[in-house]
């Protein structure tokens, strides 16, 4: 038997490979970052990126795309800033409803066969709208233990970085080992042998949506603990980071396949890639297009390398 | 009755219709337990459709499915799998993304719990062991990284494993049109080890000598019923042949015959097989099980004949497609865009379409072959399927070009707009245009002066004139040998 190199592997390097390449051209501008707060400063705000691209991908698995994604993380932040400090049991119970809403898209959009990008742009002004109403101008504060666990200073690792491995190990173990996990890749990779073998389509789709909904709630209430306050427009970027931290990471939009891994390396490296520009003293107007420029780049490299992958196959 | 209480699924009088074509027409089909059912027929006879409503993934419109002699009231996919009911269906289906094991995974619903990986590791592995000794295939392995035959290989071992309920029905459709000779060979002695152990299976195959060396009995279907039944013995490779075309329409009308030899040749291809020529006035059919080839050396010619980047001026091909909706109509659009779609060159100057020669060829051709509709103006989605197919036939004609090229364009269209379509084509054909018609109809492939019979992605036969008929091309296209 000969051995082949898993195409798990192969999707991952490209990520793995950008993130220690911008990592080291950030050391060698900036040799100071490479320390216990100098990380912490470059990543902490990676992580509700990395939990909403979490979310992303969860929702990319079975073929779907959530552009609601920061409308939905603003009004998580402006709920943990106001009711989730002032009186915890609504602001749990709103939270949670939040979820079952994600879970209620999931089953409309299946039942409906309705394209997810036209509900979940619906769903953006809807979480915009309530938002600001909750919020209408900047403010709240963070609950003290949303604060503490941002701020947490464990040893030899500095947070952001212990944080982004642990989100990467749970999503990992939820989408790529457990059961559920295999069935709502399935649903991605081939809907209707999924269904021949007797499993529940509507299911698979709704709790797809309401882990992406879950880990979106988390994001928000990070987010907050790093910003100590809210406001309704503080998110909103995640839409479309989320979705290139995903692509970034090696998924792809459709046939179920996803890495969850590579979806936090994804997060990390376009965290990074902001922090680098600055470093290289690029004018802030600038900085979104060169961010673009690197986001191609890496692209361009994967395309290169499944370009490879499918000539090897073919001999 | 006897028969119905110890079969493992009898199917009584089913029937099953999508919209106005009968898929099934009252079949009664029993399977006993250590038995090898063969399943045969042409295109369209309706053996997938009974393998539906076997596996319980549709439910027939009316007849009765008896499962061990109980009534099944409620048969759906998980009943069918309680049963121990399994499918290796003729497309491969199963998930590229996901790992063989992962796969195993879905298909056994019951292998949950902690070290689920381990377990169902171990069911497929001893499958593939038990049906391809010596198969080689790590079951770690992302199926997308797998060949087509590595795929199917494992699909057949997935339809055999056992984790809880035991398999006792294998419906094995197409399973060996992706094996070499020797992995078909293993598999249809599984098959026999599977029998001589009480289960069944119901094997369908266009390569006769399989069926008749391997199965008990034999169905033959066609039309959405059945037409023949005998034990294997009963039949020889001729045999089957003409059971499959024996229910020659009565109606099929004498066809002239015309004598085309010395035309001029307009477009000549070389696929793999025999070489393909068009000549002028032709009408030339592509005939064969449907999926061995036909559309692709379709697209093949209308792709080597079409500019990739620029429309050319003049082109030399037209296409016709197959699938209406998906593309062939636009649908949002009218009826007069619709058609003027793809002679809008020929209709504009400097670049802007003339309203008025465009409404007046829309008016001409709505004539011509009868459009039932008001106002060309009218959307698209308001006529039925089969005016909107004649809509996608006058686009064609409309242009310039003298070779049309048609993907099986009359799927779902009655008999009456058909009537008016085949005239159309006989009358354009006699002005001197080329028609390329793949169909898996028979009655229009025997409407064509000459006909290339595919078989596996190849052009296997030629047939012309008088030699055009359903016996000499069902034999073609299940030339025996594997």
């Amino acid at each position: 038997m000969t051995f082949r190199l898993s195409s798990d592997a192969v999707r991952l390097a490209i990520p793995a490979l950008s993130l220690t390449l911008l990592l080291s051209a950030v050391f060698w501008l900036q040799p100071r970052a490479m320390s216990y707060i100098g990380l912490n400063l470059l990543f902490n705000l990676a992580v509700p990126i990395a939990l909403a691209t979490i979310a992303q991908m969860l929702v990319m698995a079975v073929n779907d795309l959530d552009l609601s994604m920061g409308a939905f993380v603003s009004f998580v932040a402006c709920v943990t800033a106001t009711f989730l400090r002032d009186a915890p049991a609504i602001g749990i119970l709103i939270l949670a409803g939040a979820v079952a809403a994600y879970a209620a898209l999931g089953v409309v959009i299946h039942l409906r066969n309705l394209p997810s990008i036209v509900v979940t742009l619906g769903m953006s002004f809807v979480w915009g709208g309530v938002a600001v109403l909750l919020l209408p101008a900047p403010g709240g504060q963070a609950p003290d233990w949303v604060r503490w666990l941002m701020t947490v200073k464990p040893p030899l690792a500095p947070m952001a970085i212990v944080a982004s491995i642990i989100i990467a190990v749970i999503a990992h173990f939820i989408v790529k080992r457990s059961s559920l996990g295999v069935l709502i890749r399935g649903v991605g990779g081939n809907q209707r042998s999924v269904e021949r073998a007797g499993w529940s389509i509507v299911a698979a789709r709704a709790t797809a949506y309401a882990l992406a909904g879950l880990f979106a709630v988390l994001a928000g209430i990070a987010l907050v603990g790093l910003t100590t306050s809210a406001d309704a427009n503080i998110a909103l970027r995640y839409t479309l980071l989320s979705i290139a931290g995903v692509i970034l990471g090696g998924g792809e939009f459709i046939g179920g396949r996803v890495s969850p891994i590579g979806a936090v390396i994804g997060a990390l490296t376009l965290t990074l890639a902001g922090s680098f520009l600055s470093f290289l003293r690029i004018s802030p107007d600038w900085q979104i297009g060169a961010q673009g420029a690197i986001l191609i780049i890496v692209l361009a490299l994967r395309l290169m390398l499944n370009r490879l992958e499918k000539r090897e196959k073919r001999r | 009755m006897d028969d119905v209480a110890k079969a493992i699924i009898a199917v009584d009088g089913a029937k099953v219709s999508f919209g106005a074509v009968k898929a099934l027409d009252g079949v009664t089909l029993r399977v006993m337990p250590g038995e090898c059912v063969g399943l045969v027929g042409h295109n369209g006879a309706g053996k997938s459709t009974i393998v539906s409503v076997i596996n319980g993934g549709l439910t027939p419109h009316d007849g009765t499915v008896t499962s061990d002699g109980e009534r099944q009231e409620r048969y759906g996919i998980n009943a069918a799998r309680d049963r121990g009911v399994r499918c290796v269906f003729q497309e491969l289906s199963l998930c590229p993304n996901l790992s063989i094991v992962e796969n195993t995974r879905l298909v056994h619903r019951a292998l949950g719990g902690f070290g689920w990986r381990s377990r169902a590791a171990e069911i497929i592995e001893k499958s593939l062991d038990a049906v391809f000794p010596g198969h080689g295939i790590d079951s770690g392995l992302t199926v997308g990284d797998l060949s087509i035959a590595e795929r199917q290989m494992v699909e057949i071992a997935l339809a055999f494993s056992d984790a809880g309920t035991p398999a006792r029905l294998v419906i094995l459709d197409e399973p060996t049109s992706s094996l070499d000779a020797s992995l078909a060979r293993q598999m249809l002695d599984h098959v026999r080890r599977f029998i001589a152990g009480g289960g069944s299976v119901i094997f369908i195959s266009h390569i006769l000598h399989e069926i008749l060396e391997t199965c008990d009995r034999i169905v033959v279907m066609k039309d959405g019923r059945v037409v023949a039944e005998r034990p294997a013995q009963g039949f020889d490779h001729h045999g089957l042949v003409e059971a499959m075309g024996s229910v020659a329409k009565a109606e099929t009308r004498q066809r002239p015959v015309r004598e085309q030899s010395a035309a001029h040749a307009i477009l000549s291809h070389q696929a793999s097989g025999l070489p393909f020529t068009a000549r002028t006035g032709e009408i030339i059919g592509l005939a064969g099980l449907a999926g061995h080839g036909q559309t692709e050396l379709l697209l093949a010619l209308h792709a080597a004949r079409s500019g990739n980047w620029l429309p050319q001026r003049n082109p030399l091909v037209t296409f016709v497609a197959g699938d209406r909706r998906l593309n062939g109509v636009f649908e949002l659009w009218s009826i007069l865009r619709n058609f003027s779609i793809a002679s809008l060159g020929d209709m504009s100057s400097r670049g802007l379409v003339l309203e008025a020669g465009e409404k007046a060829k829309g008016a001409a051709w709505k004539e011509r072959i009868e459009i039932r509709t008001p106002n060309m103006d009218n959307r698209i989605l308001s006529l039925s399927g089969g005016n909107q197919q004649k809509v996608l036939f006058a686009r064609a004609l409309a242009t310039r070009a003298p070779v049309v090229l048609m993907d099986d364009p009359m799927r779902g269209v009655d008999v009456g707009t058909k009537q008016e379509v085949y005239a159309i084509i006989r009358d354009e054909a006699a002005r001197g245009r080329t028609f390329i018609w793949y169909s898996t109809e028979m009655e229009e492939v025997c409407l064509c002066d000459r006909v290339y019979v595919f078989r596996e992605g190849r052009i296997t036969a030629e047939l012309v004139g008088h030699a055009v008929n359903e016996t000499n091309i069902i034999s073609a296209s299940f030339e025996g040998t594997a």
